[in-house]
């Protein structure tokens, strides 16, 4: 069946919103394909604005794994701004794809992408618009599957409702899988329905699909536990691991954009997971073992990936870039190969050492120099132990001393405030530092002009890490500590004037804890939240805190709950976590002692360099470290 | 003590090529500035050997003849670009267009040649008006017909327009040396028309480069002050040639100079 695209019907409302280029499609590296020719179609959303969208590297990744099947097509589809949406429904045109103008409702699959909870209200316009029912429940065999993959999607339970199936860890593979099982089930005449297909894809043990389990409470609103409620269905659905990045070299094709977006850049990851174990880090707990990408292949992919898309900087991406174990020669390698051709590299590294100073020199060799960031993360010696971050506070002095005397003038320091066993005095403590470290900058180098900026984030508690059992710190008090804390930099008028001071507001972080941590009654929470007008909650101009609580107080006395209790509630061992049948192979005993390990100061090393200490990851999920030295250099590429 | 060091000298400009480029279809929504991204990463993967500026972020040398507004497509869009090391025109264009995303047509390019350049000015200041073609879908062909007699009869047409620096009133006749209603033509691509079967009236205008420049848009509010003109659907404008305006008001290739003792056609 033919699909018509919405473009004739979109191109005139165009010239009425802002920035219509990032609705036009035709980025290099877009494919359109044949709608009647292909078996499976995906639409794949990344359910942000398209500046924020575009450069994710998890779409860019799957919609060419996708694509090079020679019969499967894939789209991309982004989150409309408030003036389109707003014309959009008052003409009735539908969510779209930007690659070929289709309705998203016509696809057999919408995959999302959730790098984070403050995505799921554009979840639901993005539904809404494409005339898809908001609720799984009420699809029928016409609607697309919705599919959600990212981070989030190692607790999707608060958007359970909405969803038809998640997907943990690493979409390579997976995605090929579900292909092929949507397939077979398509050609076979779609046998038992949409449930048929969904049952399927469930007993691959590796989708989750939230209508087959069923969550009983406890009269004092703990979940009791939760059961399959399908025969073959099991008990926990395990994530994905991609191993051998070396066989996975995307994106091979770079999009890359006629709109400005968020990087302009070439990315490639030169490893993924991490395990330095810092316990405030989802990212590092979910995406275990460590697996480098080898320095022949990101030599080979930079090479490419410059050709196809004609950028002129690359970014080494990873948690922990400085800790590729090649990254020396891998940086001075490029630097050689780059030289003179306005090319710049930047690694994203926060390491606070002086080995990441070198690296930051090495790259900038070709005359652009980047911003330097470190992230001690705690103020006080004690709140970096408890949240594992192995940085002594002479260590941080010697490595901002040493960008200051190798040229930069000014350095960024990253800080988290809310953490747990926090007290105000951890917090003044990130003031103490930066003193210290104007103070020994201005001495090492003589000169007054030295700068650095302290940047702060508020923690959330995440799902898959210790800290998972934590009580939230409530939003009155970050700010208070938030507060003082700027006191504290302006007592010495001299050393304050040097220091910059960032940080948000605690409140945001709340709701996203509440996102985080939240089961499948949050559900009820966002949908209100969203008919009330939430959109684009990662925006401050957007979100409306207000927005939020109004809407929690309407829905969680329903249940005996409130906002607190999902948030600034610490829980106990015995608790059954909303995504304890999930499995990210982290063995909850392992991160229970880890946990304790935290609240007693004790530190726990990385297995990179020290013996594997039994989070459970690798044996449960059948993976291994994988990292070099592979030995082996970058040669000089020939021009071809 | 800063052992930041400007980077090395840049290799100097040996050969000037102007080029004129078209913007297509749904890639008339692309802004000056993100064409301009797009070009530089065009002449990367083109293999143009450009020349840079100097300093610690050396850009490429490109400087731009007045950009069509975004939303406005254009058939004679002009830019001239400074080169390190010769290139022959011809595959310098077709290398360029094929870099680019199809919508983005590189259409010409010629080499400057100094003699006669001398003569003719810089790129920017040949470009003394614009033709261009504004299709209102929706509109009758009369009623367009009385709004340009008015318009036409009339000394000075004042028309706002919202700027950065707040609301500002221009004069849209004046800069406007030529305007007409032209019959349908059958369209020439498979550009998709929006509202099969209903009216759609076409004007062709040409305006003269002026400061604060005369844009399409403020011909159609000029239209809209004299004569109420408000058209259901947004118009689509699109800038058919651009260069220097002959006393009888035709456009004449902008190019045609470069091209020493060869001129081709004006390349409509
Ligand atoms: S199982 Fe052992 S080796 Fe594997 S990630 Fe966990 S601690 Fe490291």
């Amino acid at each position: 069946m033919p699909v018509e695209s919405v473009w004739p019907r979109l191109e005139p409302l165009l010239p009425q919103v802002s920035k219509p280029i990032q609705y036009v499609g035709g980025e290099l590296g877009a494919q359109v394909k044949d709608w009647d020719a292909a078996a499976v179609r995906w639409a794949l959303m990344y359910p942000d604005a398209y500046e924020v969208g575009l450069p994710n590297q998890g779409v860019q990744i799957l919609y060419e794994v996708l694509n090079e099947l020679p019969d499967v097509l894939a789209e991309r589809t982004y989150a409309v701004w408030p003036d389109l949406e707003a014309l959009l429904r008052a003409h009735q045109v539908p969510q779209f794809t930007v690659d070929a103008h289709r309705p998203v409702g016509a696809f057999d699959l919408l995959g999302v992408s959730f790098a984070t909870e403050l995505g799921y209200t554009n979840l639901l316009s993005a539904l809404d618009l494409a005339g898809i029912p908001l609720a799984a429940a009420d699809r029928t065999g016409e609607h697309p599957l919705v599919v959600a993959g990212g981070h989030a999607a190692f607790n999707p339970e608060p958007i359970a409702e909405f969803l038809d199936a998640a997907v943990l860890g690493d979409g390579e593979e997976a995605v090929r899988e579900i292909t092929g099982i949507v397939r077979d089930w398509k050609a076979q005449g779609r046998p038992d329905g949409r449930d048929g297909l969904l049952l399927r894809l469930a007993r691959t043990e590796s989708v989750y699909v939230p209508r087959f389990y069923d969550v009983d409470y406890l009269p004092d609103g703990r979940i009791q536990r939760v059961v399959p409620n399908q025969a073959d269905v099991p008990f926990r659905v395990h994530k994905r691991t991609t191993m051998d990045l070396d066989q996975w070299p995307y994106p091979k094709r770079p999009l890359v954009p006629l709109a400005e977006t968020v990087h302009e850049r070439y990315a490639v990851e030169i490893f993924r997971g991490c395990t330095r174990g810092c316990r405030f880090c989802q990212a590092g707990m979910i995406t275990r073992p460590v697996r480098e990408r080898s320095i022949t292949t990101v030599g080979q992919m930079v090479a490419n990936g410059l050709e196809a898309s004609g950028f002129s900087e690359v970014g080494l991406l990873s948690l922990s870039s400085a800790d590729h174990s090649e990254i020396g020669d891998m940086c001075s390698g490029l630097a050689d190969r780059y030289q003179g051709s306005n090319v710049s590299l930047s690694l994203p590294s926060t390491r606070v050492d002086a080995f990441n100073v070198e690296l930051a020199q090495e790259l900038s060799r070709g005359g652009r120099r980047t911003g330097l960031t470190f992230a001690p993360e705690g103020g006080s010696e004690r709140i970096r132990r408890v949240i594992n971050k192995m940085v002594s506070e002479e260590d941080l002095i010697r490595t901002v001393v040493t960008a200051y005397t190798s040229g930069w003038r000014h350095v960024k320091l990253y800080f988290m405030c809310g953490l747990p066993t926090e007290t105000d005095d951890d917090v003044r403590q990130i003031a103490r530092l930066a003193h210290e470290v104007i103070r020994a900058g201005r001495a090492a180098t003589g000169s007054r002009e030295i700068k650095c900026t302290v940047s702060i984030g508020g923690f959330v508690p995440k799902p898959h890490t210790p800290f998972q059992w934590a009580g939230q710190c409530p939003a009155e008090v970050v700010d208070h500590r938030l507060a003082l804390l700027k006191q504290e930099i302006n007592t010495d008028r001299s050393l304050g004037r040097a220091i910059g001071y960032r940080y948000h507001d605690g409140q945001p972080s709340l709701i996203e804890g509440l996102l985080s941590r939240g089961d499948r009654r949050v559900g009820a929470v966002i949908r209100r939240a969203w008919q009330d007008g939430a959109r684009f909650d990662g925006w401050s101009e957007h979100f409306s805190y207000q927005r939020w609580v109004t809407a929690a107080a309407q829905v969680l006395p329903e249940y005996g709950l409130d906002l607190d209790w999902f948030t600034t509630r610490e829980r106990d061992q015995t608790e059954v976590m909303p995504w304890d049948h999930l499995d990210s192979g982290l063995d909850s005993d392992w991160l229970w002692q880890d946990w304790q390990a935290s609240r007693s100061e004790v530190e726990q090393d990385d297995c990179r360099w020290t013996p594997c200490f039994d989070c459970g990851v690798c044996p449960g999920m059948d993976t291994e470290i994988q990292i070099g030295p592979t030995g082996r250099k970058l040669l000089p590429l020939t021009p071809v | 003590m800063s052992r930041r060091q400007p980077p090395g000298g840049q290799a100097p400009v040996v050969q000037r090529v102007r080029v004129r480029y078209a913007k297509r279809g749904p890639l008339r929504f692309t802004s000056h500035r993100d064409f301009a991204r797009a070009f530089e990463r065009a002449l990367r993967r083109a293999g143009v050997p450009v020349a840079y500026s100097q300093g610690f972020t050396p850009h490429p040398k490109i400087s731009y003849a007045s950009a069509a507004p975004t939303g406005a497509a254009s058939e004679a869009e002009y830019l001239e670009l400074g080169l390190q090391a010769p290139m022959d025109p011809a595959a310098l264009a077709a290398a360029l267009d094929a870099a680019l995303s199809p919508g983005l047509d590189v259409l010409d390019a010629v080499t400057v040649s100094t003699v006669v350049a001398g003569s003719g000015g810089s790129l920017a200041d040949r470009m003394e008006a614009s033709r261009w073609r504004i299709e209102l879908p929706g509109v009758e062909p009369a009623m367009l017909r009385r709004a340009v007699a008015g318009f036409e009869a009339a000394e000075r047409v004042p028309v706002q327009r919202l700027t950065k620096q707040g609301r500002r009133t221009l004069d849209a006749r004046a800069a406007v040396a030529q305007i007409r209603v032209v019959e349908p033509v059958p369209e020439p691509v498979a550009a998709p028309s929006e509202v099969t079967g209903a009216p759609c009236a076409i004007l062709e205008c040409v305006v003269r480069q002026v400061t604060p420049s005369v844009r399409p848009d403020d011909v159609l509010s000029g239209l809209r002050e004299v004569a109420g003109l408000e058209p259901p659907v947004p118009p689509k404008a699109t800038r058919l040639a651009q260069g220097p305006l002959t006393v009888q008001g035709e456009i004449v290739d902008p190019l045609e100079a470069d091209r020493g003792r060869m001129p081709t056609g004006s390349g409509d």
